[in-house]
């Protein structure tokens, strides 16, 4: 197992392989997401208190899920990549940014957008709005500060320190309904043992949250692969892998 | 069920719709701007491989 990790994490190998990787989460999660539209926005039946008003959920709840897990991810990486000082780490933080960062926005515009209709209001100052507010804004200054520095090495301690720092919002965002009285609704689906929610109106859900994870590591291996070919300096494995 | 029916959404068509087509962009834009990026490196590498001047 570590020597296949410790293979993985060698430039040349993992830029073949995460080629080869690619169409294998990118055709699955196409297809999971173009299911989940049809299901989410024709088979499953118009909620009894929200109408179809609800059906914001099958694109914000994702849009939301994905914020947190690829700043989860992001963290994680550029403290693997601090620590044990891997370049591909950082590089794997650096390609999980922009991607971050644009499904943010579409958490809180679809939000906004869900909010206006059943609250009276596009936004509150409320703990769960405010904390995804400055995940968005965490998120721009991890590429900011990246960009800033042009020394890649030591873009890569500084923006990796600041993504580790803000991992403190991420539990911050996702107790926040439960610590604090909010405008935003309890979440439905991991209340363990009682499903607040059916399930022709859940299966589509759960498959546009599989479909986007997997969306996300097709979208992500290609970045990385990008960032790869920009850390490696004159490397012969480059002509061989470019010829492919 | 109508077609027209589907479009206005129980009359939220005016909040339904843009959430999709946000989140839908925002799914189009990020496979693009990902394939924009590894390609821009790649031309880079190769035009770094060439000015080095290691001919194979």
């Amino acid at each position: 197992m570590w020597t296949w990790f410790h293979k993985l994490s060698s430039p040349p190998h993992f830029y073949r392989v995460a080629g080869k990787m690619v169409p294998w989460f990118a055709w699955p999660a196409a297809l999971l997401i173009v299911a989940a539209l049809v299901g989410g926005l024709v088979l499953a039946p118009r909620d009894y208190q929200q109408g179809d008003a609800y059906r914001i959920m099958y694109v914000h709840a994702p849009s939301a899920w994905m914020s947190l897990m690829v700043y989860v991810v992001m963290a994680v990486s550029a403290a693997i990549g601090l620590i044990w000082r891997i370049k591909l780490a950082h590089a794997v933080a650096a390609g999980c940014a922009p991607i971050g960062a644009t499904f943010t926005f579409a958490a809180l515009a679809t939000g906004a957008l869900w909010g206006q209709p059943m609250w009276g209001t596009w936004w509150v100052w409320d703990a769960r709005l405010t904390s995804e507010l400055i995940l968005l804004f965490l998120y721009l200054g991890y590429i900011a500060l990246r960009s800033a520095i042009d020394d890649p090495q030591r873009a890569d301690r500084a923006s990796a320190v600041l993504a580790i720092v803000g991992v403190i919002n991420v539990p911050i965002i996702h107790y926040s309904v439960v610590w604090w009285n909010t405008l935003h609704q309890a979440p439905s689906v991991t209340k363990m043992g009682a499903p607040t929610i059916s399930l022709p109106m859940l299966i589509p859900l759960l498959m546009m949250l599989l479909g986007f994870t997997l969306y996300f590591v097709a979208v992500l291996l290609t970045r990385v692969r990008g960032e790869v070919l920009r850390r490696e300096r004159n490397a012969g494995w480059i002509r061989e892998g470019l010829a492919q | 069920m109508s077609l027209t029916a589907f479009l206005s959404m129980g009359g939220y068509a005016e909040f339904v719709w843009p959430s999709y087509a946000v989140v839908l962009t925002v799914l189009v834009w990020n496979v693009i701007a990902a394939r924009r990026s590894h390609r821009r490196a790649a031309e880079e590498a190769r035009r770094r491989l060439q000015i080095s001047g290691t001919q194979s």
